[in-house]
């Protein structure tokens, strides 16, 4: 994030900016001369700073904080899995620890320490955790091939929770920004775990494919959920309606439409909250 | 088939009806920013240039989609048309789907954007050695990271909230692209520093911070001068 680009767009489009960081006018510009001189690394302290002043506390809109917890939660849940995992001796192979999960692991607890440090007195607590989720995974912990199957699934809901709380921080570009920067990163780690899983023979592509029939293309069909429907409005992972057009109706590389598995591919699906929070249930003890 | 066709232009149609109903939006917030925009130093007011401008408000913002999504496209279909040396089956797989999702993407903005769209654009691939995979790889790795970064950095502009859920659905594709891209290159390198912060965010540019880099791989030079972008 381009903190000092932020602050100028805010000033220009949104004069209660000011206002709502600090009651004095001038101190989001005291703010910005101070950050020219601050190093790279102490951005994400300011950032969370204003955060902090901007949205919390009383000032704070409901649905933000809401948002803002719902996204906790999920991080909570993957923060607490890739822990696990790394605490379980013998679970994860040292060359994929130090490739992939290490990564994925402190990525996630950045997450946590970030969105907690944004709500402040506002965040809730982490619930306890089940990851057997009630007994349908109960080797997740012991069997590498389970636990990448169950990331791989953390990760692409991850990005479905993010991608359909967008709409909640409309226009919100401090908030949104942050969200949809956090979702990017879900989605890179999505697409890793998919290419390890295939390296290990799986059948899967880094992106999320399907068929007219198929919507969950992990092979687990425990984890259908996570790739089906959720409310109106919020179609599963095969759909190929966009905007009001049926892509698949569109040209491509290979004639006047497009393939059905194309048309998949290149759109993942947003989720509705209440489904998103239905699917981690079971693994909350 | 008469009512598939049917069915075909109505989405666009519609499309095209919302434009204007936040055309007025669109206007307002171009005022603003020109305003803010000619009594801050960092942007002195230059002439209009020749090329294209993607517009103000929502279809701006999706026109400068549709511009990324275009250059995306271009580039795929030279990767696959002339495959680099030693490109590799699985290589040669993955690129290919890029090369469609690519395709699609830039077929769906043209279609929902409707007589609002910009142009096809000429590229300028010159400095690109589409023989040579770390050429290749390199240049996938910059238009997805960028792409990814245009999207996150521009999202906050969307006023329509469907248009928002569309630049979602497409963006974290993108992160997809890019995580493979990367590890094709450096294994491990997903979610390299240099593109997510230690928040554990990813970076985000403007769009007067993503146009210059695409410009550099157009013949037509695309401004955005209602987000303070003029191509020089």
């Amino acid at each position: 994030m381009n903190l000092f680009k932020i602050i100028e767009e805010i000033e220009k489009v949104d004069p209660e900016f000011n206002e709502r960081v600090s009651p004095r006018r001038d101190a989001i510009k005291n703010i910005t001369s101070f950050g020219s001189k601050v190093a790279v690394a102490a951005l994400p302290f300011a950032v969370a700073t204003i955060f902090k002043k901007a949205y919390g506390a009383s000032s704070t809109p409901t649905s933000v904080n809401d948002v803002l917890n719902f996204a906790l939660t999920l991080e909570y849940l993957e923060s607490y899995f890739y822990n696990q995992g790394a605490a379980s001796s013998g679970l994860i192979p040292a060359a994929d620890a130090t490739l992939y999960f290490n990564q994925v692991q402190a990525d996630e607890n950045e997450h946590v320490a970030f969105l907690k440090s944004v709500l402040g007195s506002a965040a809730i607590a982490s619930p306890s955790f089940d990851l057997t989720a009630k007994g349908t995974f109960p080797n997740v912990l012991s069997n590498y091939t389970t636990f990448l199957a169950v990331a791989n699934a953390f990760e692409d809901t991850g990005v479905r929770a993010y991608k359909g709380q967008a709409v909640n921080l409309l226009g919100n570009q401090v908030v949104l920004t942050a969200a949809l920067s956090i979702h990017a990163v879900e989605a890179r780690h999505a697409s890793a775990i998919r290419s390890l899983r295939a390296s290990y023979g799986a059948n899967i592509t880094p992106w999320i494919t399907g068929s007219a029939s198929v919507s969950n293309d992990t092979g687990i069909a425990a984890i259908n959920a996570n790739y089906g429907a959720g409310a109106a409005g919020y179609p599963a992972e095969n759909n190929v309606m966009q905007g009001g057009v049926d892509v698949t109706t569109l040209a491509s590389a290979y004639g006047s439409t497009t393939p059905y598995n194309v048309a998949c591919e290149a759109f993942d699906e947003p989720l509705d909250m209440t489904t998103v929070v239905n699917i981690v249930t079971p693994f909350f003890a | 088939m008469k009512t598939e066709t049917e069915n075909n232009t109505a989405g666009p149609g519609m499309a095209r009806r919302s434009f204007l109903r936040y055309a007025g939006i669109g206007a307002a917030s171009i005022g603003l920013v020109a305003t803010a925009a000619s009594c801050h130093k960092d942007h002195p007011v230059t002439p209009p240039s020749a090329g294209i401008d993607v517009g103000a408000g929502d279809t701006g913002i999706l026109n400068f989609a549709y511009a990324l999504e275009q250059l995306e496209a271009a580039f795929y279909i030279q990767v696959i048309a002339t495959p680099y040396s030693g490109m590799s089956p699985a290589e040669l797989t993955a690129l290919t789907s890029i090369r469609d999702h690519e395709i699609l993407h830039r077929n769906f903005f043209k279609a929902a954007l409707g007589t609002s769209a910009i142009p096809a654009l000429t590229v300028d691939f010159s400095s690109i050695n589409f023989t040579s995979r770390a050429s290749v790889l390199a240049q996938a790795k910059a238009f997805e990271d960028t792409g990814v970064m245009a999207y996150d950095g521009a999202g906050y502009l969307l006023q329509n909230p469907t248009y928002l859920t569309l630049a979602g659905k497409i963006v974290s594709v993108e992160a997809r692209h890019a995580a493979l891209i990367r590890d094709l290159i450096t294994p491990g390198s997903f979610v390299g520093s240099d593109v997510v912060d230690s928040n554990g965010l990813n970076n985000s540019l403007t769009i007067a911070q993503v146009l210059p880099i695409a410009n550099t791989y157009l013949k037509t030079k695309v401004s955005a001068a209602s987000y303070n972008y003029k191509a020089s």
